[in-house]
């Protein structure tokens, strides 16, 4: 099979409309939000040295900000708005998704707008602005008539900077709940589809190269007053948003969402849901790529209907708890403290997803390591490996309590990478999932825990309080219960970690469904 | 035939010897204008007549710009009285008094964005004046200032000469036919040549619309050539004003020095020049 006639190129395009639509919409609101700000301000504070320079310097700190963590920022701040409104007035709204990004992605736009705007207006030779004063004008007039075309080629080279950064950090707006082009790389990195990431990355690139020249379009008809110019490039971008809207128009927005988080196992497991749902009658859609912080809230918040999450990370993060219990009766805690919030907790899939110390077989059986306290002896020689919230984990701070561990270097990987890594010897042990398939795919062992200091990580279907009393859905999820043990999920997300055709979320999900659905 | 200055007798007095209308179109009461610590116009009065062409000059940093932008408010005076047309200025709105006095900029002062026939017409657009209206009106003026109609109306100010700037900046000053027109180094930037055709051609236009006219220059012999008067600044003052032959007859040292500057050049020129040569 052939790079160009991979049928995930198909499967690619056919996510286009709704990434695409999402992506328009989130980054030209974003970017009328940034300009009916910032420009205003860029007039206002043009012949005001001090308001000027506390301005530009903010929005240069603004700038700053990796735009993953400025997007997400956004998400507990509007939670926090979302909570003061609601008490004060009444009314809430939905701090997930379209909301933060815009917000965000607005901020991302102000730099460039405001700073080239200054810089086009204070350009203009004094002469000028005094000789539109001498000819009649009013302030007002001056800056329509003379001002401002005099500055727009600067400001319009500011737009379009703006219009490119935002479309292109658009794609980081998929794991506040924003769908984006940014999905095909999420779940491309995650489940190495580089025909996603390549796809997404490509469409991205494309579209901010049109909403340029479209730009460009609208600046040079501006210029040279040409009325026709300037409105084929308006009408060229709001035919761009319309495009991207009748799709979706037609699309019912009703149906179920099923959450997932930024990994393999989660996107296969979401679109194992989704397929059961659709099968059952209901229309449902997944919304990959959440990060994990903002799926929770996601869920309470209804802004979607369910998702698997694990024990142990509930009862640390959500619940707070420190304290270590059985794995039957964790859950068991777990289901009344979710219900206080109207949360239902379903039931189990049967496997566990916990952080386990992995190391390869060979060299455990060689240093005669079985456990994490017979690491403990070794640590202080050797290096390990987490993803990127392990290391700031209770568990981790538990295990070092529990066991003395002391490694010489500690390194946060993307979850995929650390197999391959602990297994060519690049880190001695990594912090893993348990459910992970390449463990065996590497000959790896996962060390075992005798004092218990990482909780158990079951899998746990989780509802929205809005589909409590939900009894179809619950139903037709009900087949899933307890039916995925360990060595079926490990398999299933070997399968998933590929990097060809069969590997996608769900083919993998149609192969654990059959395999699952037979029993 | 050698250049031809005007006899220089008559008396510089500090009451003029011809009869000054009561009314003034421009008078400047004992006015003052600092800008910090700098008194860049400093109790100055002075009337100029209806139908009069005025000259002010001075060196630069003498004040002469800043005299007469008190006059339509460009700038705004600190002290003192300025009338125009016997009304004082703090009593009108400085834009529609700005609307009624043309103005002409010293490198022409054009936008840059707008062509030819936008800058004539911007005035009378301001004024609301319909766009038909408008499109004679310049037509007429680009014939009042020599300008063919065809190739100039639709060029960008940066497709034009340095005097074709400027002769499309007297158009723009005179576009909403105001009574009083002020220049401020109109010919200074331009090649002798032009500059001289242009002078005479304003003289002539200045004559032909009954205007009265402030023409800051700092060249003395196209002070005397152009103006009916000569008013000269220093360091804010006004040191003279007066006829050139009532200039001849000052007391004050550097009025005498910028009046026989001209002369000693013709002078020069004819001890250099063959008589009765090209010139």
């Amino acid at each position: 099979m052939s790079f160009f006639n991979d049928p995930r190129w198909g499967e690619a395009l056919s996510h286009l409309p709704d990434y695409l639509g999402n992506h328009v919409r989130v980054s030209l609101a974003a970017l009328a939000l940034g300009l009916i700000v910032s420009l205003p301000l860029a007039i206002l504070t043009r012949n005001r040295p001090a308001p000027r320079a506390i301005l530009l310097a903010l929005a240069s700190i603004v700038q700053t900000v990796p735009g993953l963590a400025l997007l997400a920022l956004f998400y507990p701040l509007l939670l926090l708005a979302a909570s003061v409104t609601l008490k004060w007035f009444g009314v809430s709204f939905s701090a997930f998704g379209f909301l933060p990004a815009m917000l965000a992605l607005a901020l991302y736009s102000m730099l460039p707008v405001l700073r080239n705007g200054i810089t086009g207006l204070n350009g203009i030779d004094p002469a000028l602005i005094e000789a539109a004063k001498g000819v009649g004008m009013t302030a007002r007039q001056s800056l329509v008539m003379v001002e401002l075309p005099l500055a727009l080629p600067v400001m319009m080279a500011g737009i379009r900077t703006a219009a490119v950064w935002v479309i292109g950090t658009a794609t980081l707006s998929t794991p506040i709940g924003q769908t984006s082009l940014g999905n095909y790389i999420f779940a491309g990195l995650q489940t190495q589809n580089w025909v996603f990431v390549l796809f997404g990355c490509l469409a991205s690139a494309l579209l901010a190269l049109a909403v340029d020249q479209l730009l460009g379009l609208v600046e040079s008809g501006l210029r040279n007053r040409s009325r026709l110019g300037a409105g084929l490039g308006a009408i060229g971008i709001a035919a761009l948003v319309a495009a991207t809207l009748v799709p979706t128009m037609g699309r019912s927005s009703s149906g179920y969402v099923v959450g997932a988080k930024t990994f393999a196992e989660q996107y296969v497991l979401s679109a194992l849901l989704r397929d059961r749902l659709q099968a059952a009658g209901f229309s449902a859609a997944a919304r990959s790529g959440l990060g994990s912080s903002v799926i929770f809230g996601a869920l309470k918040a209804g802004d979607i209907d369910l998702y698997v999450d694990y024990s142990g990370t509930l009862w640390a993060n959500q619940l707070h708890r420190t304290d270590i219990k059985p794995r039957a009766e964790l859950v068991t805690d777990l289901k009344t403290a979710l219900a206080k919030d109207n949360i239902t907790l379903l039931g189990e899939l049967g496997f566990e997803n916990a952080y386990a110390l992995v190391m390869p077989k060979t060299r455990a059986d060689a240093l005669g390591i079985h456990t994490i306290a017979d690491l403990a002896a070794h640590a202080s020689t050797m290096s390990i490996a987490g993803d990127y919230e392990f290391f700031s984990r209770p568990e981790w701070a538990a295990l070092r309590q529990a066991y003395g561990l002391q490694f010489s270097a500690q390194r946060q990987m993307q979850p995929d990478f650390m197999y391959a890594a602990v297994a060519s010897g690049e880190v001695d042990v990594i912090a893993g999932y348990t459910s992970d398939g390449l463990i065996a795919k590497y000959d790896l062992v996962t060390l075992d825990d005798p004092k218990h200091a990482i909780p158990p990580y079951d899998a746990i279907l989780l509802l929205a309080p809005k589909r409590a009393g939900d009894e179809r859905l619950k139903a037709a999820l009900s087949p899933l219960l307890g039916k995925i043990d360990i060595a079926t999920m490990r398999e299933a997300n070997l399968r998933a970690s590929g990097n060809d055709a069969n590997s996608s979320p769900d083919v993998v999900a149609r192969w654990l469904w059959e395999k699952v659905g037979r029993q | 035939m050698g250049l031809v200055i005007p006899s220089l007798h008559g008396r510089v007095s500090e009451v003029s010897p011809r009869p000054m209308p009561s009314r003034p179109m421009i008078g400047y009461s004992r006015v003052t204008k600092s800008f910090g610590p700098l008194r860049a116009v400093d109790d100055v009065s002075l009337d100029i007549a209806e139908g009069e062409f005025l000259a002010i000059v001075g060196g630069s940093g003498s004040g002469k710009t800043t005299l007469v932008r008190l006059a339509n408010r460009l700038i705004e005076a600190d002290d003192g009285i300025i009338t125009v047309e016997g009304e004082d200025v703090q009593n009108i709105d400085p834009v529609a008094l700005r609307r009624r006095i043309g103005y002409v900029f010293q490198s022409g002062g054009l936008f840059p964005h707008l062509n030819v026939a936008d800058n004539i017409g911007i005035t009378p657009k301001l004024l609301g004046e319909p766009a038909a209206a408008i499109a004679t009106r310049v037509d007429e003026l680009l014939e009042l200032v020599q300008l063919d109609r065809a190739t100039h109306r639709d060029r960008l100010p940066e497709a034009l000469s340095g005097g074709q700037r400027q002769r499309v900046g007297v158009a723009r000053a005179l576009a909403a036919k105001p009574r009083i027109l002020l220049m401020d180094e109109p010919f200074g930037a331009l090649d002798p040549l032009t500059r001289d055709a242009l002078g005479e051609d304003f003289r002539e236009l200045h004559r032909k619309l009954g205007l009265t006219t402030v023409m800051i220059t700092h060249d003395m012999t196209e002070a005397i050539l152009l103006a009916d008067r000569i008013a000269v600044m220093r360091g804010g003052k006004l040191l003279a004003q007066g006829t050139p032959s009532e200039l001849s007859t000052s007391s004050d040292a550097y009025v005498l020095e910028l009046l026989s500057t001209p002369r000693r050049q013709v002078d020069r020129l004819n001890a250099l020049l063959p008589q009765g040569g090209a010139a």
